[in-house]
C-alpha cells in the first residue's frame, strides 16, 4: 500500500510537471493538422532558426567535449596548485543567469568592451556560439569527472607499466572506461545548447534570417499572438531533443560487460 | 637484480621511506614483508616507477632506472585489485603489452595462448574480467605482466583481495611459476606465513626503514632485533629475554638455568598445546607444547613448574 502511494505521488509528480505540458504543446501542434505545422515550420525563417540552432550546437558541443575531457582529467588526475578554484569556476555557468552571462559577453566582445576586435561578435553567430559554449560548458567534466574517480588510476598504471605511452593508454584505456560518461554529457550538452533561450536571445540581436535560432523563434511568434506557429517550433525543438536522447539509447549496448 | 640506494620517499608531511637501501639478486623471489604504512609497497611502487623518489637511486640490471618513466624499466606489476582492462576480453588484456608495442599478430595471437595455457586460463580468453572470479583475475594480470617478457616481476599484496583457500593455491602456484621461469621476482606482502612460504628472500620492512634481509629461516632464528622477531612468529617474554613458545621447556623439577612458575591455564588447541604461566616476578609467560610433550607432563592450573629455554635460536633480551 505505501509503495504504492509512493509511486502514485512520484508519478503524479512527474505527469503534472513535466509529461501534461509536454504533451499539450504537442497536442495543440497537431489540432488542425498536419499541413498547418507543415507550412508553420517550412517558412524560410523557421527553416534558417532550424539550421542556425543545429550548426550552434554543432560547433559548441564538440567543443565543450574536447576541453570538458580535458579538464576532467586535469581536475581528477593531476595535483596542482588552485584546482579548488578551478573546481568552482567549472560551476559558474550553472550559477549564473543565462542573461547575466549574455550581458557580460556584450561588456566584453561588444563595442566598446574589452576585447572589441572590430570583428562583429555581438548581435552576430560569433557571438550566440559563444554563449552557448558559456552555458553549456560544465556537463561534459561534471558527467566525467566522476567516471574517472570511480574508475581510479590503477588501469592506467597497469597500462604504463605494460608499456603504453600517454597517448597510448588514453585512447585504449581512459577513453574506452569513460565513453558513457562522455556520452551522457554530450547528450546534456546539445540539449542545453539547442534549448538555451535567455544568454543567447540577449546577444542575437534577434535579426530574423540572420541571428534566430528556434528557440527565439517560439519567442517571437509568441509575443506575436502567433500560437499555433509557436506550438509548432516548440514541437520541433522538442523532436530534436528527443531524436538526441533516442540517439544515445541506440548506441549504448544494454549490457554493459563491466 | 635491482639495486635501490639510500630512496626517500615522502608524502606530504609523512615520511614513507627513510634512506632505504636493498639489493635483490638476479632470479631471486624477494619479499617485502611489514605491517601497513611500513613503506613496503611505496618501495615496490619507486622500483616501478609509479612513484618517483625524493632521493636515491634505482638501478636494474645495471641499468640506472631513476629517472625512467615505467614503460622503459622491462618491469611487470601486478596490483592487489588486479587492475584488469574492464572492456576488454582476457585475451584483448594479456595481449596489451604486445599490441602497444606493435608485434606482429600472428606472434600475439601464439604468445597470449601460451600465457593463458600456463596460467590456466586457456577456455577463458573470450570472457570478460567481469565474468572471472578473483583468483582467475589475477592469474590473468600475472599473464597480462609476463606477456612482455620483463626482467623484474613487481607483485603489490597480489593474494590481498582474495579468500584464504585461493590465496594458497595461488602462492603455491606462484612458486611453481618463478621455478619455471625464473624472472626477478618482488613480491610485497604483510603476512609473515606468505612471505616465509613463497620467498627466498625477506626484507622486513617497519616504519620506512628495513630492519632485516635474509633467508626466511634465518630472520625466524636469528632476528635482529624485537621487531623482526615479533612480526615473524609469536614471542614471550622469559625474565629479561624475549623468545619464541615452543623453545621454552618445562619440567616438574628444577634444571641448571630454569626459574619457577605457577601454570595459570592449559589450552588444547589439538596437535598444539598453550600453557599460559606467571612467573614468580609476577609476568606472564606462553609456552608451546607438543601434544605428547603436554601428555606426559600432566599439567594442570595451579601447577609449579620450572622452566628454562631451550635450542638457543631466536633470543632476544629485552
Amino acid at each position: 500500500m505505501r509503495r504504492l502511494g509512493l509511486r502514485v505521488i512520484a508519478l503524479g509528480y512527474l505527469a503534472v510537471l513535466l509529461a501534461i505540458p509536454v504533451g499539450l504543446v504537442f497536442y495543440r501542434t497537431f489540432e488542425h493538422g498536419l499541413g498547418a505545422v507543415w507550412d508553420s515550420v517550412t517558412t524560410p525563417a523557421a527553416i534558417h532558426a532550424f539550421w542556425l540552432t543545429l550548426e550552434i550546437a554543432a560547433i559548441a558541443v564538440p567543443l565543450n567535449t574536447a576541453f570538458g575531457v580535458l579538464t576532467a582529467l586535469a581536475l581528477v588526475r593531476g595535483r596542482w596548485r588552485g584546482k579548488a578554484l578551478v573546481e568552482a569556476i567549472i560551476d559558474l555557468p550553472f550559477a549564473v543567469s543565462p542573461v547575466v552571462i549574455g550581458l557580460a559577453l556584450i561588456l566584453v566582445y561588444g563595442r566598446g568592451g574589452w576585447l572589441d576586435t572590430g570583428v562583429q561578435i555581438i548581435f552576430a553567430v560569433p557571438g550566440m556560439v559563444l554563449a552557448t559554449i558559456f552555458v553549456s560548458l560544465p556537463f561534459v567534466v561534471r558527467e566525467v569527472a566522476p567516471v574517472l574517480r570511480e574508475i581510479g588510476d590503477e588501469q592506467e598504471q597497469a597500462a604504463a607499466t605494460l608499456g603504453a605511452n600517454a597517448r597510448q593508454t588514453f585512447l585504449r584505456v581512459t577513453l574506452p572506461s569513460i565513453r558513457w560518461g562522455i556520452a551522457y554529457g554530450v547528450v546534456l550538452s546539445t540539449a542545453r545548447a539547442i534549448g538555451e533561450f535567455g544568454a543567447v536571445s540577449v546577444v542575437s540581436g534577434k535579426i530574423a534570417g540572420q541571428t534566430e535560432t528556434l528557440t527565439l523563434l517560439v519567442d517571437k511568434r509568441f509575443s506575436n499572438f502567433d500560437l499555433a506557429g509557436a506550438y509548432a517550433a516548440s514541437a520541433l525543438l522538442a523532436v530534436i531533443a528527443l531524436a538526441t536522447l533516442l540517439a544515445m539509447t541506440l548506441i549504448k549496448p544494454r549490457k554493459e560487460p563491466a | 637484480m635491482i639495486t635501490a640506494t639510500d630512496i626517500t620517499k615522502r608524502f606530504g608531511d609523512f615520511e614513507a621511506l627513510h634512506g632505504v637501501s636493498l639489493e635483490i639478486p638476479s632470479g631471486s623471489l624477494t619479499a617485502l614483508l611489514g605491517p601497513s604504512g611500513s613503506g613496503k609497497s611505496t618501495l615496490l611502487r619507486v622500483i616501478a616507477g609509479l612513484e618517483v623518489p625524493d632521493s636515491g637511486s634505482v638501478v636494474i640490471d645495471g641499468r640506472d632506472a631513476t629517472g625512467l618513466p615505467p614503460q622503459r624499466r622491462g618491469i611487470g606489476f601486478v596490483f592487489q585489485h588486479y587492475a584488469a582492462f574492464k572492456h576488454m576480453t582476457v585475451r584483448e588484456n594479456v595481449a596489451f603489452g604486445l599490441r602497444v608495442r606493435k608485434r606482429p599478430k600472428a606472434e600475439i595471437d601464439s604468445r597470449v595462448t601460451e600465457l593463458l595455457g600456463i596460467v590456466g586460463l586457456g577456455g577463458y580468453g573470450d570472457r570478460y574480467p567481469s565474468q572471472l572470479s578473483g583468483g582467475q583475475r589475477q592469474r590473468m594480470a600475472l599473464a597480462r605482466a609476463l606477456a612482455v617478457e620483463p626482467s623484474v616481476l613487481l607483485l603489490d599484496e597480489p593474494f590481498g583481495a582474495l579468500d584464504a583457500k585461493v590465496r594458497a593455491e595461488l602462492r603455491a602456484w606462484l612458486r611453481r611459476l618463478h621455478d619455471e621461469v625464473h624472472v626477478t621476482t618482488v613480491l610485497v606482502t604483510h603476512d609473515q606465513e606468505e612471505a616465509m612460504d613463497v620467498a627466498d628472500r625477506i626484507a622486513v620492512l617497519n616504519d620506512g626503514d628495513i630492519e632485516q634481509v635474509g633467508a626466511p629461516r634465518d630472520l625466524y632464528e636469528r632476528p635482529a632485533n624485537g621487531f623482526v622477531m615479533g612480526f615473524l612468529g609469536p614471542v614471550t617474554r622469559l625474565g629479561s629475554e624475549l623468545v619464541r613458545p615452543h623453545d621454552v621447556k618445562i619440567a616438574p623439577l628444577p634444571e641448571p638455568g630454569s626459574s619457577e612458575a605457577q601454570v595459570t591455564r592449559v589450552v588444547h588447541l589439538g596437535f598444539e598445546v598453550r600453557v599460559e604461566l606467571e612467573l614468580a616476578d609476577g609476568s606472564q609467560a606462553r609456552v608451546q607444547l607438543t601434544k605428547a610433550e603436554a601428555d606426559e607432563l600432566e599439567l594442570a592450573a595451579g601447577d609449579i613448574v620450572h622452566v628454562r629455554t631451550v635450542g638457543g635460536r631466536a633470543r632476544i633480551s629485552a
